[in-house]
């Protein structure tokens, strides 16, 4: 059966180029960085050049860019490595759980979280993130892209808030990445992180941009590798992995890609919007487009339950998601789109699709095909399969 | 030869719906039928960890405890069907987890499987089914259901394995859920299951039967009570009253209706020459009375909330065997109507603890004639 992957932004495919520019770092040159010998210097230079062209990427210094095993660490090493009890943090609502759970944990010694909650188009406004400054607060973090509706958040501007009232300021970028050019400097962050696999990079490798300077304590201590900010030898074959990545990411962004991209997400998005009772969830605010990462769309199907939605299009050969997976892999509704102000009906009848950069016409085709389908199916079954939307 | 078609098999990660799963994918009869593993996530094991002394960490081999998803998601593997956990806790909780507390709040004993059976297992486990495109279920029930041309309905059948027979929590079964239904297991004995499981080479052959509420940890449902109330930010409601002896002797107090279930002997908290048992519990007075073991005997009992199979309704008196708890022996009764949706049973001989909240089923032969809830 034809298989279509529209949920990039859980996971995507190794480009090619990246199997490629990993391969040798597995048997030949395995030495470990921290060696003096031949193999050891092998891998080291390796991993120099790969933090060169991070530093490229995030517009940095290369003694900036701390590798780490992704978006979770770096967003846990934001939150356990600057903040104290008596600290403030502010975040928001619609953020990553890697963000959400770390900011429960502090909170058990003593450190206050605002919560800033979107707009119902999922925007945060950086004018409440001023007005839950306080004193003591030392942190904000705020996502650059969010993971379920793809809308870019005003990052620019947050940080001028954080300049101006000297907080530090963390960007988890981790669904950012490949699809926004990237500009530390720009963002004004002190902190930003990102994740190898939503970029076409392998699994359990990311990193971390940490300006010179921000007095941040290291999640794991051990050796003194990363410049004694995070312990452990180095995972070198996925750090030459998650170079090569970002330099093809690099390439996507000046090369039309993503414009080609974004084209194809709006043709899906309102062949989709051809079935009655449907709507998209974030990306208007009233008439207005907001910006949003250009491979996201994320919709609402009256009438239709969102996991018997996603079940029936596996089954038809089409990836998406819908909600959050919970322990046991069954559905919740997603928070982010209860944060917006759907109710939890909505939220549970909305699916995210999420485009590979690599998605074809054939593949737009293939699903617009396949979504009416199961959509009506699952309205003439069960017409209130909404029933068991308590 | 019939149109292929595809059925979902409801797994719980037990050996029974794991070999109903392996006997319909590998069917070797050259069907081209399609099966996809569906595990409905029905209770979070972990939501009441720690309050009221039920365990921080649950035990293993419960219903959608992680442990038996994994079983089941590692048997849909080895098979090489699609599967896929669905979310029904608010379902769940709405449908069984509240009438059961609730039901106890008010002096009757719940019966939470069959709730469990009627609600989520069958009505909302066939429509997910059927919305993903599956146009039949099959369940590791032992039971068996078949269709009677000359009476043109779907009759309920005891399984072949007597000790192993679900069909008294099966009694609610509507006709559209006969008809979508498979019970692969209904004419085979447990052991015989374990060797078909052994024969797909599944791991879990060997894996023990659960037997407990699935959503109650340890067993012990008023601790479940309190905590679960105490969860909804509720008190418990104060049930305390006299116990009383049938002669209307005041024997002492108890603490709450929720202590006690009809024939119910320890626990009662006073002291007496002869063992004494629970009677009758009434919700209205908090009154409980208790007596000696032969006062526990009753010819008649009522039921409501009644659900037919073998026949479309009942007209005229008819004579039954009455099967009253899971693990009592159906008895001779007369089973006449009594108004729009009650029935009355008349058994030949006393049966012992005729308890309001569980369900009273009514067999003829083999065929589950129908059933309802005593009250």
């Amino acid at each position: 059966m034809k298989r279509v992957y529209m949920d990039a932004n859980a996971t995507t495919p190794l480009l090619p180029e990246v199997m490629e520019a990993m391969r040798p770092y597995w048997m030949e040159c395995f030495g470990n960085a921290s060696s003096i010998h031949l193999d050891g210097q092998q891998a080291r230079t390796a991993m120099d050049r790969a933090r060169a062209t991070l530093a490229e990427f995030f517009n940095c210094h290369d003694a900036e860019v701390v590798f780490n095993s992704g978006g979770t660490e770096g967003d846990n090493t934001a939150i356990f490595g600057l903040l104290h009890p008596g600290d403030h943090f502010i975040t928001t609502s619609i953020e990553h759980s890697a963000i959400l759970r770390a900011a429960d944990r502090v909170a058990q010694h003593g450190v206050k979280t605002t919560f800033v909650a979107p707009s119902a188009s999922g925007l945060i406004n950086p004018a409440e993130i001023l007005r839950a400054l306080r004193p003591e607060t030392r942190l904000i973090s705020v996502m650059l892209a969010n993971n379920e509706t793809g809308v870019l958040q005003p990052v620019e501007e947050i940080g001028k808030i954080a300049a101006d009232t000297g907080v530090f300021f963390h960007i988890d970028a981790v669904q950012g990445a490949g699809k926004v050019k990237f500009d530390v400097r720009r963002f004004g962050c002190h902190l930003l992180s990102i994740s190898a696999h939503k970029m076409h990079g392998p699994k359990g490798t990311g990193a971390m941009f940490v300006r010179r300077g921000t007095p941040i304590e290291p999640l794991l201590v051990g050796g003194s590798h990363e410049r004694r900010q995070r312990a452990g030898t180095e995972n070198v074959p996925g750090i030459v992995g998650l170079a090569k990545a970002a330099e093809l990411a690099m390439h996507s962004l000046e090369d039309g890609t993503i414009d080609r991209l974004e084209k194809l997400r709006d043709r899906l998005e309102a062949g989709v919007l051809q079935l009655p009772g449907t709507g998209v969830n974030g990306g208007w605010e009233g008439e207005k487009k907001i910006p949003r990462a250009a491979n996201t769309t994320n919709i609402w199907f009256d009438q239709v339950e969102g996991e018997a939605l996603v079940i029936s299009m596996d089954l038809k050969g089409v990836a998406v998601s819908g909600g959050s997976a919970c322990h046991s892999g069954a559905t919740e509704p997603s928070h982010v789109l209860m944060a917006m102000g759907l109710d939890k009906a909505r939220a549970r009848a909305s699916l995210r699709f999420s485009l590979l950069k690599t998605a074809t016409d054939a593949d737009v085709d293939y699903v617009l095909k396949v979504v009416p389908e199961a959509v009506e199916h699952l309205r003439a079954i069960s017409p209130v399969a909404a029933g068991t939307l308590g | 030869m019939t149109k292929p078609e595809t059925i979902a098999v409801a797994m719980s990660g037990g050996v029974d719906s794991s070999t109903v799963a392996a006997m319909l994918a590998h069917s070797g009869d050259g069907s081209a039928n399609s099966v996809v593993g569906l595990t409905l996530q029905l209770w979070d094991q972990t939501r009441l960890a720690g309050r009221h002394g039920i365990p921080e960490t649950p035990k293993a081999g419960r219903c959608c405890s992680l442990d038996d998803v994994y079983d089941a998601r590692r048997v849909a593997e080895h098979l090489g069907i699609p599967y896929y956990v669905v979310n029904q806790q608010e379902r769940f909780e709405s449908d069984v987890v509240r009438p059961f507390v609730a039901e106890y709040l008010a002096g009757r004993t719940p019966i939470p499987c069959s709730l469990c059976n009627n609600h989520l297992k069958f009505d909302q486990l066939l429509k997910t089914a059927q919305s993903i495109g599956a146009q039949r279920i099959a369940t590791g029930h032992y039971a068996v259901n078949e269709f009677d041309q000359k009476r043109g309905r779907w009759i309920l059948k005891r399984a072949t394995d007597s000790g192993k027979d679900q069909t008294y929590f099966l009694f609610g079964l509507t006709q559209e859920q006969l008809a979508h239904t498979l019970f692969p297991l209904g004419r085979m004995t447990k052991p015989e299951v374990r060797e078909a499981a052994r024969q797909h080479g599944l791991a879990l052959a060997e894996k023990p039967d659960s037997q407990e509420i699935c959503f109650i940890p340890g067993g012990d449902y008023k601790q479940f009570l309190t905590a679960y109330l105490e969860e909804q930010g509720q008190q418990m409601p104060e049930t305390a009253g006299e116990l009383v002896a049938s002669s209307g002797e005041v024997l002492g107090r108890h603490e709450g209706i929720f202590n006690f279930t009809v024939g119910q002997r320890k626990g009662l908290g006073v002291s007496s020459p002869s063992p004494l048992y629970v009677l009758a519990i009434d919700p209205a007075s908090h009154r409980v009375t208790v007596g000696a073991d032969e006062e526990l005997a009753t010819r008649n009992l009522r039921a409501c909330g009644l659900n037919w199979i073998s026949i479309s309704n009942l007209s005229a008196p008819m004579r039954v065997r009455a099967k009253i708890r899971h693990r009592h022996e159906p008895a001779w009764a007369t089973l006449e109507p009594a108004g729009a949706d009650e029935v009355t049973a008349t058994f030949d001989e006393a049966q012992r603890a005729v308890t309001p909240g569980q369900s009273a089923v009514f067999y003829d032969g083999d065929e589950v004639v129908g059933g309802g809830w005593i009250v």
